[in-house]
């Protein structure tokens, strides 16, 4: 049964990875590396699960907190074109 | 008792599974940036909801369901922040939605504040 969920979390990832390449803007390109962060997690578990050994779950909690830090850093440096924007920096004359 | 468990497990996995292709179908599929948004969020809320909770099933009472359970938070809680801050760091560097009219130039535009032609 989790062989199931391991192809089914492997077509998603192949989907995920071609928005990424055919993506026209870099919103969807940022969009599909957050959902291949979110399938890795999900297939860090399944693997975990299929083989017995339910210890990756540790390293795919780490990996969703990375996650949302790596995509929020990659809006603001495209947004800022900086990672050290400051807000008050332009507010000052 | 333990069969029960069992079958309930296996109808949440195999749905969450379905859920995680179709999220992935509309990632493709989908025309432009805020419905690819919405499609991928079905995989995060749905197909992994559904997933984490058959392998909670599957796992009993233990700190692996414990930390599953952290897991599945983790996605409820982060999956909308990245799609807000998504959506609005595509609103800012002027994204246009594809609608079905052209709604420009309305008094009820949407996100027509200070953003006047």
């Amino acid at each position: 049964m989790f062989t199931v969920a391991v192809i089914a979390v492997l077509i998603t990832l192949a989907l995920a990875l071609t928005r990424a390449i055919l993506g026209p803007t870099v919103f969807d390109r940022v969009l599909a590396g957050n959902s291949v962060g979110t399938l890795a997690i999900l297939l860090l578990a399944v693997i975990g699960f299929l083989t017995g050994r339910p210890e990756f779950l540790d390293i795919g909690l780490t990996y969703g907190l990375l996650n949302l830090i790596g995509t929020l850093a990659v809006l603001k440096f495209f947004r800022h074109g900086d990672l050290a924007y400051d807000v008050e920096e332009e507010r000052r004359p | 008792m333990p069969l029960a468990v069992d079958i309930i497990s296996w109808v949440l996995i195999v749905l969450g599974s379905f859920f995680t292709v179709v999220g992935g179908i509309g990632l493709v599929r989908m025309p432009d940036v805020y419905t690819r948004m919405h499609a991928a969020s079905v995989t995060d809320t749905l197909g992994g909801g559904m997933l984490i909770l058959g392998m909670m099933l599957q796992a009993g009472f233990s700190l692996v369901t414990l930390k599953l359970l952290f897991i599945l938070g983790l996605f409820f809680f982060f999956a909308p922040v990245v799609t807000h801050a998504l959506a609005q760091a595509a609103l800012h560097e002027n994204v246009e939605p594809e609608l079905a009219e052209d709604r420009r130039g309305r008094a009820d535009a949407p996100g027509g504040s200070g953003r006047q032609p």
